[in-house]
């Protein structure tokens, strides 16, 4: 924190120090804004004529995707490109993780060919804190297990902050697979320390009251607590896991949990529909509910480019 | 914390609050003399002093001419050629700019001029945003040292100095405190 009269920036007080993102639990309030505040900046790149600026022009970037997805990946992809990087993607199949290679030895060699920004998805937990102990270069966190995605959770508040032009004292309903879901406690992290109230809701199974220690609420009845939300954030089921012990059946979910129309006619007409995405339409939410003018889902999508790279700019931008 | 709005020791003053208003005065009147059109020239100042001292250029103009002219916004932040050897890094702002800048004049405007790097961004900078017909530049000081073939065309005061040397600019809607400008002897 600076302040008085040598400061170059007399009105912003703080500054950006991190090599690493690895988690909303570790940033301050103030560290959360200032990437928000950044991600307005690069937001508006994409307005202009030439959609690219030189901000990380000879830098290379690593996009290592240890578990499959294509939304977060092509996002950091065009952040990057935006940003004048370079950029090499590997995925687990194409890897020699699957040869048997360690992830210390696979990032020692990422290392040797002198990457400075590695964006890195994995199934286990911890393993961009791992990474980030022992690299050189910036490590960003694109999702680690059940632990954290916070990327995801600075794009959802930045598209409440946008829509809502605050997040402090709005209530956030987390509806769905709180238990195995990192979006959901990058959000945790995040919105409390904006200061917005928490509802998770979903079968106890997957929102255990284990939960009510971060300062959040935990709620099994849905209908009680959408008419009073400012924000509705739906998680995706992820049925392709089989957790059939977690709760017996699709059919029963949508009855008990599902974003049905006849649902969203008890929502505030002001309150906004998220999902990280990809929707399994008919079944956390109708179709007609994912495509209706509550829906911020593709604002999301929008907004995560402008805020990766934001996080690029600065984590990478910093002298390490 | 406790050092606010203090002079630093050695420090000389070398404006004061009258003589920055008679410098942006000056520039203004010089501005209107070289652009006989007015309507197309663009203010765009650089944070944070910059876009306040374009702002006061434009109020002069529009006293001294009777014309609103623009104003805008040029972050460099993102243009900058020094990314990855900051241990720290400041707000990126975004640029405002009025669209199309074709066939416009832009002039930059900046609170000191020194290596000449944070102009080169500048120029970078509107450069994604169009082809402007000409790029100005205006600035309250020359510190000279410069690092690239750069020189403005609009000078408050030139101010020969040391390159261990500072020069401090505050001013009121920015710094919350009196115009001033110091130089600072290490």
């Amino acid at each position: 924190m600076q302040c008085g009269w040598k400061n170059n920036e007399p009105q912003m007080t703080a500054r950006w120090t991190r090599k690493d993102l690895l988690g909303l639990r570790d940033l301050s309030a103030d560290e959360i804004n200032f990437v928000l505040e950044t991600a307005d900046a690069f937001k508006q790149v994409g307005t202009r004529e030439i959609k690219k600026v030189p901000a990380l022009r000879g830098k290379t970037l690593v996009n290592f995707f240890v578990e499959p997805s294509t939304r977060t990946r092509t996002s950091f992809e065009l952040a990057a490109f935006r940003l004048s990087a370079d950029v090499i993607n590997i995925s687990a199949t194409a890897s020699s993780l699957t040869k048997g290679e360690t992830l210390k030895d696979t990032a020692r060699n990422l290392e040797a060919l002198h990457a400075d920004i590695l964006v890195l998805r994995h199934s286990s937990a911890g393993a961009p804190q791992f990474l980030a102990d022992r690299l050189k270069a910036s490590v960003i966190n694109a999702g680690d297990g059940a632990h954290e995605h916070p990327t995801q959770a600075l794009l959802d508040l930045y598209t409440i902050r946008e829509r809502r032009g605050k997040i402090a004292g709005l209530r956030v309903a987390i509806i769905g697979d709180i238990l195995f879901s990192r979006v959901a406690r990058s959000n945790i992290f995040g919105l409390l320390k904006l200061g917005a109230q928490v509802t998770l809701v979903g079968p106890s199974t997957l929102v255990p009251r284990e939960f009510e220690k971060l300062g959040v609420e935990v709620s099994y009845k849905i209908d009680d607590v959408l008419p009073k939300a400012d924000v509705v954030n739906l998680l995706r089921i992820q049925h392709e896991r089989q957790r059939r012990e977690y709760f017996p059946g699709l059919g029963e979910y949508i009855r008990l949990f599902g974003l049905t129309k006849e649902r969203a006619k008890h929502l505030k007409p002001d309150c906004l529909i998220m999902h990280p995405g990809p929707i399994n339409r008919g079944v956390e939410i109708d179709s007609d509910v994912a495509d209706g003018l509550q829906s911020v889902i593709l604002d999301q999508v929008t907004n995560g480019l402008a805020v990766r790279m934001a996080v690029l700019y600065l984590c990478g931008g910093i002298a390490t | 914390m406790n050092q606010v709005k203090q002079n630093p020791p050695a420090a000389v003053p070398v404006m004061d609050a009258e003589a920055i208003r008679r410098a942006l005065r000056r520039i203004a009147h010089e501005i209107i003399e070289r652009n006989p059109q007015l309507e197309k020239v663009v203010l765009a100042g650089i944070p944070s002093r910059g876009v306040e001292l374009a702002r006061r250029i434009a109020g002069f103009i529009r006293e001294i001419g009777k014309i609103d002219i623009e104003t805008g916004v040029i972050d460099v932040a993102m243009h900058r050629d020094d990314v990855g050897t900051r241990p720290e890094l400041p707000m990126v702002r975004a640029s405002k700019l009025p669209l199309p800048l074709e066939e416009r004049t832009v002039i930059i405007v900046d609170d000191v001029f020194y290596t000449g790097r944070t102009v080169r961004a500048a120029m970078d900078a509107i450069n994604s945003f169009g082809r402007p017909a000409r790029v100005q530049l205006a600035v309250l000081i020359d510190r000279g040292h410069r690092e690239l073939p750069i020189r403005p065309d609009y000078i408050g005061k030139n101010l020969p100095t040391a390159s261990r040397e500072q020069i401090q600019v505050r001013l009121q809607e920015t710094d919350k405190a009196a115009d001033a400008v110091w130089l600072e002897k290490q």
